[in-house]
């Protein structure tokens, strides 16, 4: 892929080949992909991608991945795919033994990527071939402990030498910030601060203030992972945040839910089960959507997807579906927010019901409403 | 934020302007019994504290600072570090809880009737106080061939109710959880001590409590874990990681990110971001409080010598905080060499480790070059700790305290000796700590008072020890 590319047909925008096709993949394939919609010139920022976005009337995609879950070239061909089918900025994991923000998911495939021997410098290796060939900026997803162990300073020259455009670290404090912040700015990196439902007002309006890029604001309290919904709080939470700043808010955790069903020889009920969730997942985007949030960002659906996948093909094809229909979700620039888009997509996700063949698998479809 | 700092800041309990001993938890000391404020060390180049935080009160700050005793800083200051290691290094979700606990705990530091309750609890619940017991034989088993010796004394904290130290912070911290209105309980354990005594307070205080312990532990200490369910606790296993307390006190953050609304987390030691290293060390400074008090009406003086075990280090600081200002009483802590210091395989934090943050807290810690926690060995479950409390990371890098290490090997022989000198079966961590008398002995001239923390009984560990030694 040439850097700086623009209009690519449907099928054709994701490099690896797969033969047949499922049937409701090829319903999903009839919008085309939001690559063709974008006109980026490569190496473009984190708020200029938001700029942008909100000039097309589009709300941010932003998936996060684990580097080297299930190894590094599996994760640069992640990172590629997701580039040109979906999303709008990329967050990528560092690999930690001691993920205390994470769920179950993330937990594991931290683990897997470990047991590869990722480690900082193969990751930045990677970036360094990888950044130059996508347009979406990356943001690094990095516990302290990695950052202090190699100094911020070489961290950070690693992470601009490598093209990261922003950096999250989630168990470093807003009060202790202002230092990692000041050194990361002299690399041109953005720090990304995270903002919780538990957290002051008055501490919200400073974080807010603060952030990088753009403001992470935590759906609800926990760790990583599935929720079946999405917290009432955040509606309250974007409107409290959008009143104090323009700066745009990126609603992450638990806003997807994958399919959790137990591996099922049935392709049948994998099939029907996985577009449930999809739709689940569908119904969360919009819904935070409409409540004003300028991106969001899915992550544990889609670690296991490409990390529990019996193979890295296998994983990449998933990852390319399921975010193909989340971002059918989000509006596009060619679709207002509002009713229209909302019934508009309810009936496509309605005509994929009937498409699916039904056979004794209907009662699952029953189990996951 | 701001409005926690100053109250901390105008808090005499805080730092070196430290109040008489009877001000805060346990045993009233009469005034008489106060030490004189004097620091005979020459005075050590001050740590440059490594805060910088947009809201403070600048004009306390200075004030506070000019009351310092040259060479040690703020045990811990407002911001919760100990010279450069402390800190809170959680999740933005945990914050807020974090402030709330800071405050409760001020509160109830200066309720006389938070107090008259605590006290009474540890007095006819706990049974504190715990006796300073002089070891005959083995002070004997120390003498040497010309009759010069030092003298061992046991301070008796495996006489505690549930067979440990850990019952003192539990009982508090209970109280403290129910004064914020939370009922759900939560806790990580590594030996099953923790875990058995936040059951116990459970119990005694009508909470619901869930232990997470890790799968090999749980294995290990099988005794504890019984306990626990049988006094109505849920223990849930984890198996990440090694399955051992590291990831037990991981998975433990986790559940409290996730339910801080409803959910008190007693921590177990002196780890963990602030405000738990100074709180889990307040409730445990009575073991160093009765000791000073014990020393004098035993012998007229003070120790000269401390021993204690450090895995997170709470036995160990609730020792030595009465005594760090007095500089002529020796602090030694013991940590666990496991197989040897060069195997790779031991939990020497304070020998071995750099520093990193773990858990909240930025402290010493066994970490790789990547900076990728390594995972700890020790034949104690309370000494299989990757990490350390920052103020021990604090006292070590000021030179106020000395770390040294056991093996396995050697803490098993401490088991069996003290067993038949003395009739004590100790906890395998303690043992660490009786291990350490046999290098430590021979050096010190006649006399010397030396009292180890006795910090729990052995009961748990039979199953270990059957695995390992002939008898």
């Amino acid at each position: 892929m040439a850097s700086g590319t623009v209009a690519v047909a449907p099928n054709s925008c994701c490099f690896h080949v797969s033969s047949a096709k499922p049937r409701f993949h090829s319903i999903l394939m009839n919008h085309p992909p939001k690559s063709s919609l974008r006109m980026r010139a490569q190496g473009l920022g984190i708020s200029e991608t938001f700029s942008d976005l909100r000039r097309q009337g589009r709300v941010a995609f932003i998936p996060y991945i684990t580097a080297g879950d299930p190894d590094l070239s599996t994760t640069a061909k992640a990172l590629k795919l997701l580039d040109c089918c979906g999303a709008d900025i990329i967050e990528l994991g560092l690999p930690y033994n001691n993920p205390i923000l994470d769920g179950p998911v993330i937990q594991a495939s931290n683990k897997r990527a470990l047991a590869g021997k990722t480690n900082m410098e193969a990751v930045i290796s990677m970036l360094k071939e990888l950044v130059p060939q996508i347009s979406c900026p990356i943001v690094i997803f990095s516990y302290y402990n990695l950052i202090l162990a190699r100094r911020s300073e070489w961290f950070l020259s690693a992470l601009e030498d490598a093209g990261a455009k922003g950096l999250i670290v989630p168990d470093l404090p807003f009060e202790e910030s202002a230092d990692l912040k000041r050194e990361a700015a002299k690399k041109n990196v953005d720090m990304v601060l995270l903002t919780t439902p538990t957290t002051t007002n008055k501490k919200m309006k400073a974080i807010s203030d603060a952030s990088e890029g753009f403001i992470y604001l935590v759906s609800s309290a926990g760790v990583t992972g599935v929720r079946d919904t999405v917290n009432r709080q955040v509606q309250f939470l974007l409107k409290e945040i959008k009143e104090k700043t323009a700066k745009p808010v990126a609603v992450g955790f638990g806003i997807s839910k994958p399919e959790h069903v137990k591996q099922v020889s049935d392709t049948i009920d994998l099939l029907l089960s996985s577009l449930v969730s999809e739709i689940n997942t569908s119904k969360m985007l919009l819904q935070l959507s409409l409540w004003g949030a300028d991106g969001v960002i899915v992550g544990s659906a889609i670690v296991k997807l490409l990390g529990e996948a019996n193979s890295s093909e296998e994983g990449l094809k998933h990852v390319e579906s399921f975010v193909a229909s989340l971002t059918a979700a989000l509006p596009r620039g060619d679709q207002g927010l509002g009713e229209e888009h909302a019934s508009s997509f309810i009936l496509q996700q309605r005509r994929k019901l009937w498409q699916v063949p039904r056979s004794a698998s209907s009662s699952s479809l029953h189990q996951h409403h | 934020m701001a409005a926690t700092a100053t109250s901390v800041l105008g808090n005499p309990n805080l730092g070196l302007t430290k109040p008489p001993p009877s001000a805060f938890f346990g045993v009233r000391v009469p005034p008489s019994l106060e030490r004189p404020r004097r620091f005979s060390s020459a005075p050590r180049p001050t740590l440059a504290a490594a805060v910088s935080c947009t809201m403070t009160n600048g004009a306390t700050v200075v004030e506070a600072a000019e009351n310092r005793t040259p060479g040690v800083g703020l045990r811990p200051d407002p911001f919760g570090r100990f010279g450069r290691f402390g800190g809170k290094y959680v999740p933005e979700t945990l914050m807020y809880a974090l402030s709330e606990l800071e405050a409760a705990f001020w509160a109830v530091s200066k309720d006389e009737d938070f107090q008259k309750e605590l006290d009474g609890i540890l007095k006819d619940y706990v049974g504190r106080e715990s006796p300073l017991y002089f070891a005959e034989r083995l002070t004997d088993h120390y003498r040497r061939p010309n009759g010069e010796g030092p003298h061992i004394y046991l301070k008796r904290e495996d006489l505690n109710h549930t067979g440990a130290h850990k019952i003192n912070n539990a009982v508090a911290q209970a109280l403290l959880a129910k004064k914020l209105g939370k009922k759900r309980i939560i806790a990580e354990t590594g030996a099953g001590q923790h875990g058995v005594a936040t059951a116990t307070v459970c119990a005694r205080f009508g909470l619901e409590c869930i232990v997470y312990m890790g799968a090999q532990d749980m294995e290990r200490q099988a005794l504890n874990v019984f306990r626990m369910r049988l006094l109505g606790a849920e223990v849930r296993a984890v198996h990440s990681g090694t399955a051992t307390l590291k990831d037990a006190t991981s998975e433990a953050i986790r559940d409290w990110v996730t339910n801080v609304e409803t959910t008190h987390y007693i921590l177990g030691s002196v780890a963990g971001p602030h405000p738990y290293p100074m709180m889990v060390r307040e409730f445990h400074a009575v073991i160093g409080k009765e000791t000073r008090k014990q020393a004098l009406e035993k012998w007229g003086g003070k120790p000269d010598v401390l021993v204690a075990c450090v895995g997170g280090g709470s036995n160990a600081m609730g020792l030595f905080h009465e005594f760090i200002d007095d500089t002529d009483v020796r602090l030694v802590g013991v940590e666990a060499a496991g197989f040897g210091l060069d195997s790779g395989k031991h939990a020497a934090t304070l020998t071995k480790g750099e520093v990193g943050v773990l858990h909240g807290a930025m402290s010493y810690l066994l970490q790789d070059d990547d900076g990728q926690i390594i995972e700890p060995h020790s034949i104690s479950a309370g000494l299989d700790y990757p990490g350390v409390g920052p103020e021990h990371s604090y006292l070590k890098d000021l030179g106020r305290a000395e770390y040294n290490s056991v093996t396995d090997q050697e803490a098993l022989e401490a088991f069996k000796r003290v067993s038949r000198l003395e009739g004590i079966i100790p906890a395998l961590e303690t043992s660490h700590a009786l291990a350490h008398l046999e290098v430590l002995c021979p050096t010190l001239p006649n006399g010397t008072k030396v009292v180890v923390c006795c910090s729990g009984r052995g009961d748990k560990d039979v199953q270990t020890a059957i695995k390992h030694l002939q008898l």
